[in-house]
């Protein structure tokens, strides 16, 4: 069924007492309750937007902005897990903390680093497996439901698994490499290839679900595009390159936002791809995200204070990551 | 696999302006919208669908086998006899019933809260005309970017102060906004809801409450069941909050249950695996049942340009 089909076949809806009478003569009676509704509709019409979205900005309000605002005023305290109502003024204390301790320069590193494994090709893929379901394909479903499945596995299940699988001696990932002659990899204590395992997560989980939203946005290329770009002789990598491409530039920049806050918030994978389930984020940090590094000092070390601190930090990366990305997008729409 | 080859192989290359096949494919353009895939796509999108389901079958495999199988190279690739017992063991050592039971109760109304929520404000947003309207929208979409890291601190200090440590309603009443569902709903409705029939109904008088009822929530049905799908499936795999808020012996979610399992002097890893499995398990069947309407779902939404 399609929405507007949908749309179409729902019962007109009709107010009987509201329907306007059929002689053209109306009694003062009818005027007057006719301009009663008139009122009630107009305060209807300019009261019910509010109405409308105020749950939401309610809760946001309370669970969102609240919180946000009462994060900055933690981390200008001292505040300790054990007692959290306990707040002592420290200025930006935990701020020079935070920035004088190396592991906080070493863990938005790995957060950078990370970002970029597991976003850059993440996306591409998607780009790629988006277009070929785009063909006309058999058991089309069966391609995009199986694509959907890693999306459906919990984080901590999968990342379990991955465990397993890039194990040094007998994991199957150094058994496969090893068939082609590759010598065992230490993938959880090698910094690099850590990284790699842990963004290998990210990029299993994720692609499939984007490879969706780009495929979905595909679809809604106005296919004339395609018939002109084929009468001028463009042959399909063209068409993808000046047709797709550019038809996605809207999607491509929303995932590219969403997936960049995913990546800074990386948490649970590199939890739990420790061998010892610390927040450590492995034995020389390297792999421990700023997710990471935050519940280590509010909930391992228990300074809120400072885990506040580091939580702001990140907010503002996030903001500034997000007006490159207004000015990229806006580059790209003024030269398009 | 499934990928039998059925189309001529010329079709994957890029085919030369011969003015018979073009007019060929401009045909299948018309038609179908899309030109066939050739073997290479098959090749392709099978090596995915491999990569994207091996670990999964592969959770099964190591949950059947026991560990000194599993630290043996090469690593098993067929069941072992040990799938059911260990199954059982996992359930009971994770507590996983008790588990499934929070998980459900959280996730159930968190979806049904947030689909409700975000249909009215996204057909506010999509079709009402109201001051501030594009401020607030652009706080919505905002509020997709703050980090739940931001969040995180105060709530808790909240919920410690109310002691509500180990309460499900500290997992479930910051989770039923969201920001994304809001932006999803008012794509969907800006193109799936034609303003001629708000006004039609408009016009004879219904109000703004009669309009969402019986214009709007048919219209958005198809969008709201993906809706509720994607957020179940996002509450279900939740992990940082819950983790923080809830402990194993509290009323543990699933994923803070399974976190635990790792946690042993000397993990048992088939027993991981049968608890990663069991985790899992639902959410996939869920998907196997409905997928096929998720993802539709999702198509369908864009489709109309």
């Amino acid at each position: 069924m399609s929405p507007s089909h949908d749309t179409a076949a729902a019962p007109p809806v009709k107010e009987g007492g509201a329907a306007p009478a059929r002689p053209p003569v109306e009694s003062p009676e009818t005027l007057r309750k006719r301009a009663r509704l008139s009122r009630r509709w107009q305060r209807d019409v300019r009261w019910s937007p509010y109405a409308f979205v105020s749950p939401f900005f309610l809760l946001f309000v309370a669970f969102g902005m609240f919180p946000l605002i009462y994060t900055a005023w933690a981390s200008l305290h001292t505040v300790e897990l054990t007692a959290p109502t306990d707040m002592e003024w420290a200025g930006l204390r935990n701020y020079t903390r935070i920035f004088d301790d190396e592991f906080y320069w070493n863990a938005a590193k790995n957060t950078f680093t990370i970002g970029i494994i597991s976003t850059v090709p993440q996306l591409m893929m998607a780009l790629g497996i988006a277009h070929l379901l785009n063909y006309k394909l058999r058991a089309s479903n069966f391609f995009r439901v199986v694509m959907l499945a890693p999306y459906a596995t919990s984080i901590a299940a999968a990342t379990l698994v991955f465990v397993l699988l890039f194990g040094r001696d007998y994991g199957m990932i150094n058994w496969f490499l090893g068939l082609f002659g590759v010598d065992n990899i230490d993938w959880q204590n090698d910094k690099w290839y850590a990284q790699i395992a842990v963004s290998s997560i990210v990029i299993w989980r994720w692609t499939g679900y984007n490879a969706l939203i780009y495929l979905a946005a595909m679809q809604a290329i106005p296919q004339d595009l395609y018939e002109s770009a084929a009468l001028d002789g463009a042959s399909r990598w063209k068409q993808f390159l000046h047709v797709t491409l550019p038809s996605l530039r809207p999607t491509i920049l929303f995932t590219v936002v969403v997936s960049t806050i995913g990546a800074s918030q990386l948490f649970a994978e590199p939890l739990m791809f420790d061998a010892n389930k610390g927040a450590s984020g492995g034995p020389q940090h390297q792999f421990q995200t700023l997710g990471l590094y935050m519940y280590e000092q509010g909930w391992v070390n228990q300074h809120l204070g400072r885990a506040s601190a580091i939580a702001w930090t990140m907010f503002l990366i996030l903001i500034v990551v997000g007006i490159i990305n207004y000015v990229i997008s806006r580059r790209l729409r003024a030269s398009s | 696999m499934t990928t039998t080859i059925t189309k001529p192989p010329a079709d994957a290359v890029p085919e030369p302006p011969k003015n018979g096949k073009r007019r060929l494919g401009l045909k299948a353009a018309r038609a179908g919208g899309q030109h066939h895939a050739g073997p290479i796509a098959y090749v392709i999108l099978a090596v995915f669908t491999l990569v994207s389901i091996f670990p999964l079958f592969w959770t099964a495999i190591a949950a059947s086998r026991d560990n000194a199988r599993l630290a043996e190279t090469p690593p098993p690739f067929w069941f072992g006899a040990n799938l059911f017992d260990k199954l059982e063991v996992a359930w009971e050592d994770a507590n996983l019933g008790e588990a499934f039971l929070n998980t459900t109760i959280v996730a159930t109304i968190s979806s049904l809260t947030i689909v409700f929520l975000s249909t009215i404000a996204g057909f506010a947003f999509a079709k009402l005309r109201f001051k501030g309207r594009s401020a607030m929208m652009l706080i919505v979409i905002g509020t997709m970017m703050v980090p739940p890291q931001l969040q995180v601190i105060p709530l808790y200090m909240m919920v410690a102060k109310l002691d509500w440590t180990d309460q499900l309603q500290a997992v479930i009443l910051p989770s039923l906004v969201s920001a994304f569902g809001v932006f999803f709903m008012r794509q969907y409705l800006i193109q799936a809801l034609p303003d001629e029939i708000i006004e039609a109904a408009r016009v004879d008088g219904a109000s703004s409450w009669r309009v969402i009822w019986h214009v709007v929530f048919p219209a958005a049905r198809p969008a709201m069941a993906v809706l509720g799908m994607l957020m179940f499936v996002q509450t279900w795999n939740d992990f940082l909050w819950p983790f923080l808020v809830l402990t194993q012996l509290g009323n543990p979610t699933v994923q803070v249950a399974v976190a635990g399992l790792g946690r042993g002097y000397t993990p048992d890893q088939a027993l991981i695996m049968a608890g990663a499995l069991l985790s899992t398990l639902p959410l996939l069947l869920v998907f196997a049942i409905f997928g096929k309407q998720i993802v539709g779902g999702i198509m369908q939404g864009a489709v109309k340009g």
